[in-house]
């Protein structure tokens, strides 16, 4: 396993969720992510563990274009990740953004 | 043509199974993900965890009715029982005896142990299955569900046949050494695994609910697992009475059953000899029961 | 006049002929010969150094035969030169182990890509060339004539009549080229009959045949079971749809094999429906039964469909689909694989695939390292005919995007590669350099068996968005768009991001958004089948699955 983490700057979240959220699931070619509040409100924070070994490079773009796209300071993203694409990486990081929106 | 209806239970994940089960916005979890009880022996071996170690525990309604809710996430590691994931679920059920739901609702979905932490899931195992009768000592009903891809096999296995009543889909499959298990200890000529037909035919929801094993049998729909549970509160059938004698009636029955069967190998001879119809493993889950409820 | 003069012969070939008839004449009763006889009898009519086609389709094997010919001695037969399309059985492999057979054209080989591949760096044996299956058809009638084919059907008559069953595939180019060369027709049947369905081959073109003693193999190449699609290939599906086939109005089209256009077929009785594309797109296909079609056709999206060959499960469903598809007067499937892929080249507007690499050229291949598996016919359907003279909406309009202005003095075929940015960890899809530029190196090829040629190419669809290569001016605007869509692959993070949104203000790059596409409602609810059983209920139980695709 590898475990990296990025404190990355971003747009004050402006509904914090009540309580953590996990979305996906740990399987071959996937991942989960649990949102949780606690940052502080300019900063935005992902603690990866992923099973393909030498992806940090590609990671830090992933993560770096989501917090571009949506106000996540305050936020904190945990992910387990058993080998998803970016493709895989991003849907799922905009599922649970969804999820937090929704009433 | 239209979309297929209804979401699947089969595709969905443990989560989405809780939520599409209960009231809306009634479900309240234990030891939920944020706690992080994850998995120290997984962590040991450099294997991927899981925040929730693969299995959700909480409260819900059903109609009101306050549930304690166990849902195995099968596309984690099979579903399979390691020490927290067991923990949780006996956890859980014991809690029930002593808040006193209208009933647990189990789903299953699960190879059994998880092999890599084999003597702590061994453990669990009986752990849970001592806690589930517990409940049922207590008076509160469980009800297995059985519709998720990994099924209920193994130590699962047993545990769902514990239950007062189990809910299976065609899809859901049921039984305790898996079809990989048998082939691999008996040779692909008693069994063969790739048979996928041939495994429905053994394990499948059908031939369970033909058996009786399973209490009712339903399509692979959310919201019919859902129908299922809301009728299972107004009937509230009891797995039987937990006296000695009524074990004794239930084991002589399994004995007679055992002899008189014996020579049926498939799920089909079975439906052949009740005159199901060689279309049997084909037929949609409505036209199935009904079949089913004519011969009775 | 000449040193010939008057006394030339012109008939070699038919006294040939002749002469193999006679050697092997005491086989035969009628045309018949019996199982048993078949080693010593390809032993009688083979010549050392023949040009020999053993019927070897992309489904339908010519397996009984190849088996007897693997058995043949050495020392009686050798040296052959196989001719056939499509190398899939070990039997294949062995003929050149054996020394049988020396030189090789043709133009897939699949299973036996990696075997061949030691065989050619092992110089056991020498590769003529790797063709498309057009091309492949085309040199059987110029300079590739087999002098002897064995050919797979379903049932002969005592005449020796053939009847070919849904799978004809490549069976009437190889004989209508033998036979009419004064060449030998070998058939393997799985029956002998009475009286014949109908007949697709008529006995005076065929020699002799063998009731084989079990069915010939077919393998069920075309079925995509719904359970795997993914919700990336869900999305890119959408895509694909409102992008493209709605965009251009796409009438008649031709999909590749794989899970991406399986999300397509899946998609338009659904999503495309939704959009109100029904009877505005995909009508006409040039695609072989698929299963996972058989939605779209009973929504009343596809009016018609020509197939290269059958697949396995499909015969009732299509037997009862007359309207659509191309039957006999027995009711089955019609197929015919040079009219398919010359339907594809000529008459559809649209090609859609996948690939496994892909360079900033566009170029793109399957080709992997130690594996030659050549071509079969998607160079041919992913290509753009420039011979091509009739018009349509969808390929006039690809024509003016292409020519940027000005009346165009040609269409343009939509050549559309639909893939991941990933295939897996460690896989990206974009690359800078094709592997098979080593794999021609390693293998000695006259040319990198690229699949489709990255001029060919129209649109790029990846879950990041649709590039359209049409109105790239120059290199490096095309460069870009591939690297627009080409994710977090090195290829991708290394785009110019200020070029790159420049591209997409010109709407040569669509982001989903851009589309009005929500990314998170591309889940697998949206597939009009979700499972193989769903398949069947929706065929009203005429799809009978293999066995290995049912679990009941």
């Amino acid at each position: 396993m590898e475990s990296f983490q990025y404190d990355l700057p971003a747009r004050p979240c402006v509904a914090l969720p009540v309580r953590a959220e996990l979305w996906g699931v740990v399987s071959s070619g996937n991942l989960e992510v649990l949102v949780e509040t606690g940052p502080p409100p300019d900063q935005c924070r992902f603690q990866v563990e992923t099973s393909a070994h030498g992806f940090s490079e590609v990671w830090q773009a992933v993560l770096e274009d989501f917090v571009t796209r949506h106000a996540v300071g305050g936020l904190s993203f945990s992910i387990h990740d058993a080998g998803a694409t970016p493709a895989v990486v991003s849907l799922r990081l905009e599922q649970a953004m969804q999820s937090l929106k929704a009433p | 043509m239209n979309r297929i209806p209804g979401k699947s239970y089969r595709e969905a994940t443990a989560r989405q199974r809780v939520a599409g089960l209960l009231d809306a916005d009634s479900f309240a979890e234990w030891v939920g993900p944020a706690a992080r009880a994850t998995s120290p022996h997984l962590a040991a071996l450099g294997l991927p965890c899981s925040f929730d170690d693969g299995v959700v525990v909480g409260q819900g309604r059903v109609e009101e009715a306050v549930v304690t809710i166990i849902a195995q996430e099968g596309q984690f590691n099979g579903g399979a029982v390691g020490e927290v994931h067991g923990a949780k679920i006996r956890g859980a059920l014991q809690r029930a005896v002593r808040e006193r739901p209208t009933a647990v609702v189990f789903c299953i979905d699960s190879g059994g142990v998880r092999l890599h932490e084999a003597n702590a899931g061994l453990l669990a195992i009986s752990e849970i299955m001592r806690a589930l009768l517990a409940v049922q000592g207590a008076g509160i009903p469980v009800w297995a569900l059985v519709g998720g891809s990994c099924g209920a096999f193994g130590g699962m296995g047993i545990v769902a046949r514990l239950c007062d009543a189990v809910v299976m889909s065609e899809e859901g499959r049921l039984g305790l050494s898996g079809p990989e298990v048998i082939e691999t200890v008996m040779g692909v000529e008693e069994f063969d695994a790739r048979d996928r037909a041939l495994v429905w035919r053994v394990t499948g929801g059908k031939i369970r609910r033909t058996l009786g094993e399973a209490t009712v049998l339903v399509e692979d729909r959310l919201s019919a697992f859902r129908a299922a549970l809301e009728s299972l509160r107004h009937s509230c059938p009891v797995a039987l009475p937990r006296t000695l004698d009524a074990l004794q009636a239930v084991q002589d029955q399994l004995t007679a059953r055992a002899t008189r069967e014996s020579d049926l190998r498939d799920g089909q001879a079975l439906w052949d000899r009740l005159g199901l119809g060689a279309d049997a493993a084909w037929m949609d889950t409505a036209q199935f029961n009904r079949r089913l409820q004519e011969l009775a | 006049m000449n040193a010939t003069g008057p006394s030339r012969l012109w008939n070699h070939e038919a006294r040939r002929r002749t002469a193999r008839l006679t050697r092997c004449a005491a086989f035969l009763r009628g045309k018949e010969v019996a199982a048993a006889d078949m080693v010593p009898f390809l032993e009688a009519v083979l010549e050392p150094g023949d040009r020999v086609c053993l019927e070897g389709n992309n489904q339908k094997q010519a397996d009984f035969l190849a088996a007897a010919l693997a058995d043949c001695s050495a020392q009686r037969v050798h040296d052959l030169h196989l001719v056939q399309s499509v190398l899939a059985l070990p039997e294949h492999m062995t003929l050149f182990e054996k020394g049988i057979a020396r030189r090789l054209d043709f133009s897939f080989a699949g299973p036996q890509a990696h075997h061949l591949a030691r065989l050619v760096q092992d110089r056991a044996i020498e590769i003529g060339a790797i063709h498309t299956y057009l091309e492949l058809f085309g040199r059987y009638f110029i300079d590739l004539t087999p002098q002897v084919c064995l050919i797979a059907a379903q049932a002969a008559d005592a005449a020796g009549n053939l009847y070919l069953g849904p799978n004809t595939e490549d069976t009437p180019a190889i004989v209508e080229a033998t036979a009419f060369k004064s060449g030998i027709v070998i058939a393997q049947v799985n029956e002998l009959r009475d009286a014949l369905p109908r007949v697709d081959v008529p006995a005076d073109w065929v020699d002799c045949f063998v009731v084989a003693p079990r069915p010939h193999h077919i393998e069920p190449l075309f079925t995509r079971d719904p359970a795997h699609i993914t919700e990336i290939q869900v999305l890119m599906a959408m895509m694909a749809i409102k992008g493209i086939y709605a965009a251009y109005g796409v009438e008649r089209l031709n999909h590749g094999i794989g899970y991406d256009t399986a999300a397509i077929e899946l998609l338009l009785p659904t999503y495309g429906a939704e959009l109100g594309l029904k009877g505005r797109v995909a009508r006409h296909w040039a695609l072989n039964p698929h299963p996972t079609l058989i939605p779209a056709i009973e929504a009343g999206f596809v009016e018609r469909v020509h197939s290269f060959g059958s697949e396995v499960g499909m015969e009732a469903y299509v037997a009862a689909r007359p309207d659509v598809f191309f039957t006999g007067p027995d009711g089955s499937l019609r197929s015919n694989r040079a009219f398919c892929q010359m339907a594809g080249l000529y008459a559809c507007d649209l090609f859609i695939g996948s690939t496994l690499q892909m360079d900033l050229d566009g170029n793109s291949s399957t080709a992997t390292l130690g594996r030659i598996t050549g071509f079969g016919g998607a160079p041919n359907m992913g290509s753009d005919a420039r011979g091509r003279r009739h018009a349509s909406a969808a390929w006039l309009q690809a024509g003016r995007e292409k020519c940027g202005g000005g009346p165009p003095v040609r269409g343009q075929k939509l050549v559309v590669q639909v893939v991941e940015t990933w295939r897996e960890p460690h896989h990206p899809t974009f690359v800078e350099r094709l592997d098979a530029w080593q794999l021609q190196e390693d293998m000695g090829l006259a040319l990198p068996p690229i699949m489709i040629h990255g001029d060919d190419v129209s649109h790029v669809v990846t879950e990041e968005g649709v590039a359209n290569l049409l109105l790239c001016r120059t290199p490096e605007e095309r460069s870009q768009a591939i690297r627009g869509v080409a994710g977090y692959t090195p290829v991708g993070r290394a785009r110019d991001r200020r070029f790159v949104e420049n591209l997409r203000d010109r709407g040569i790059i669509r982001r989903p958004e851009d589309l009005g596409i929500d990314v998170r409602q591309a889940t697998r609810d949206l597939l009009a089948a979700r499972t193989i059983k769903d398949l069947v209920r929706i065929s009203d139980g005429l799809y009978q699955p293999p066995k290995q695709f049912r679990n009941w």
